[in-house]
């Protein structure tokens, strides 16, 4: 039988603030363990919890991006239950009124242009750190340890609705999702440190049915490629107990990394059990139009409507300006040269070729990046002009990589301009014949490849500094000629 | 007939991690069945034309500035844990 997978996503995404949600702790990455807390945070008895501000307006900002309908008037519940990275014995977080409701994300991956929908996006505090001494610090320990410097960052969870049919639209919903957090600046959406992260929950049905099948819930997803790998072997488990006549049981299961397998969790459901009533400690938050209107107007283009006017004003191919707008530096970085070169599938050829293939493999972030967009594009032109042959340009491009110099300082130090004198060229060919009799003969037997044979042998005697147009006219005149 | 009855009691007890006697279980089967009864009673009356009422009073909108302001010392942040190690909070073994 032939099976139909649905997927829907939960996202926590934290905020990028400088204080906590509640309070003015740092709301800081890395800091030693247990420095970034207060009475507020570690929910010490008597203490009040106060919005911040840009928290709100950054997890409003998020919402109008993802299409949402706001709630004007929005407030914040209680979530109970108990953990030990959880110091007040409840979550503050949003669940009768949420900020957002009811919007989408527009994906695309091969042809196809797909929206995702949202259910809703709410903005709540993280918890603090867990951490189990037996893989940190070595023998097994029957404790475990608390960090609560991340106890009350601010998070924002965005919840999808069982939208997503297949693997290649979930990975482009977390790719675009990504980035539309990046371009708004919502989020530094660093999954090594915890900044985004995912759960998935997965269900199949036989092609053609309406209702939905059972749905497991799969957490302990570190990575993108983790929420890939685990839906990936869950579509096949399931499907296995479909087709043994069997049903899958609802459940939450975790992602085992070393086993590559979902696992059953071990806590009883009864656990889910959460008790949500009204936060009595903080007040209800109105947004009025012209506060709304306001933060419409911070959001960015984003990344998809960015990469249609790629296309569009720069007449690059869907698939470079995909690449191009897959990083908002990197997409400013080419429309920087844009505005310095006439020709913008020329510096899309570069960035997205040599930029790239230097990025990759240096692990470099562009904004790091030692060669500027005005460096890059007087080496194109160099390139351009004939000054430089297209090698040689690729040499010194990667030579300004290393020594951060610009490229005509480079050219004239190691004397790579171009060889475009007729006479010298001339010579030059005259002596590769002469030292290669057989393929002046080959030549003249009928033999094309001879001809390709001499020009590689001319490139080699000047390290690649002769233009090759000119080379390919003279020596062809030259071959006729005798 | 009831409107709670002990397994309810237990569920909730459980949540709260609260340890209950069976006489204890028995005394609030009935005073918080008490308190439900009056709930029930109290939606007798038509609440159509009220707003729901999500805060005590009608403030709206307190917000803070995005300001740092100092954390506690690491030694105050620990003074009242039950047990620490090293710089942190420890507690009983979680794992999922
Ligand atoms: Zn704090």
């Amino acid at each position: 039988m032939q099976h139909e997978t649905i997927v829907g996503l939960e996202t926590h995404a934290e905020l990028l603030t400088e204080t906590k949600l509640f309070c003015g702790c740092l709301n800081r990455f890395g800091a030693s363990p247990n420095t970034l807390a207060c009475p507020v945070c570690l929910g010490l008895p008597g203490v009040l919890p106060v919005i911040n501000k840009k928290g709100f307006e950054t997890a409003l900002k998020a919402a109008l991006a993802l299409h949402c309908q706001i709630n004007q008037f929005t407030t914040f519940d209680r979530k109970n239950y108990y953990y030990p990275d959880l110091p007040k014995n409840y979550q503050i977080s949003q669940n009768y009124l949420n900020l957002g409701i009811n919007g989408y994300l527009e994906i695309k991956y091969g042809g196809n242009k797909k929206r995702i929908c949202i259910h809703n996006v709410h903005l709540e505090e993280e918890a603090g750190k867990l951490i189990h001494p037996e893989s940190a610090l070595g023998g097994g320990e029957d404790y475990s340890l608390v960090d609560f410097n991340r106890a009350g960052v601010p998070l924002l969870e965005i919840v999808t609705y069982p939208d997503m049919r297949g693997l290649e639209e979930v990975e482009a919903y977390m790719n675009t999702l990504k980035n539309v957090l990046l371009y708004t600046e919502v989020s530094d959406c660093k999954m090594q440190e915890g900044s985004l992260r995912f759960e998935a929950s997965i269900s199949l049905r036989p092609i053609g049915q309406e209702k939905l099948g059972n749905r497991v819930e799969i957490k302990n997803l570190n990575s993108m490629k983790a929420v890939l790998k685990a839906l990936e072997y869950e579509m096949r488990r399931q499907k296995e107990v479909l087709e043994s006549g069997e049903t899958v049981s609802m459940e939450t299961r975790l992602w085992s990394e070393p086993n590559e397998r979902t696992e059953r969790m071990r806590t009883k459901e009864e656990a889910h059990d959460y008790r949500y009533f009204p936060e009595p400690d903080l007040t209800p938050a109105v947004v009025e139009d012209r506060w709304l209107e306001k933060q419409r107007a911070t959001l960015p283009e984003l990344p998809l409507a960015r990469r249609e006017r790629f296309v569009a004003k720069y007449g690059l191919s869907d698939y470079d300006a995909g690449v191009l707008t897959e990083d908002k530096a990197l997409a400013d970085y080419f429309e920087r040269c844009v505005t310095l070169h006439h020709s913008p599938k020329a510096v899309c050829n570069w960035v997205t070729n040599y930029v790239q293939r230097e990025l990759n493999e240096r692990r470099l972030e562009i904004k790091d990046f030692p060669v500027s967009p005005e460096m890059l594009v007087e080496l194109v032109r160099l390139a351009e002009t004939g000054d430089v042959s297209m090698p040689v340009a690729k040499e010194v491009f990667v030579e300004m990589v290393d020594t951060r110099k610009k490229a005509p300082q480079i050219v004239q130090e190691r004397g790579l301009l171009q060889i475009s004198d007729r006479a010298e060229l001339e010579s030059i060919i005259q002596e590769v014949i002469a030292e290669n009799p057989n393929a002046l003969a080959d030549y003249k037997k009928g033999k094309k490849t001879a001809l390709t044979f001499l020009v590689g042998q001319i490139m080699r005697k000047t390290k690649g500094k002769a233009n090759p147009q000119m080379v390919n006219e003279l020596l062809k005149k030259k071959l006729e000629a005798g | 007939m009831a409107v709670i009855d002990k397994k309810t009691i237990e569920h909730v007890a459980l949540l709260a991690r609260l340890e209950l006697s069976e006489e204890e279980k028995e005394l609030f089967v009935s005073q918080l069945g008490d308190i439900l009864t009056y709930i029930e009673k109290l939606k007798e009356l038509d609440t159509s034309k009220v707003e729901p009422m999500a805060y005590a009073t009608a403030t709206t909108n307190v917000f803070r500035e995005d300001v740092p302001t100092p954390s506690l010392k690491l030694e105050e942040v620990l003074k009242n844990a039950p047990a620490k190690f090293q710089d942190f909070f420890k507690v009983p073994k979680v794992i999922e």
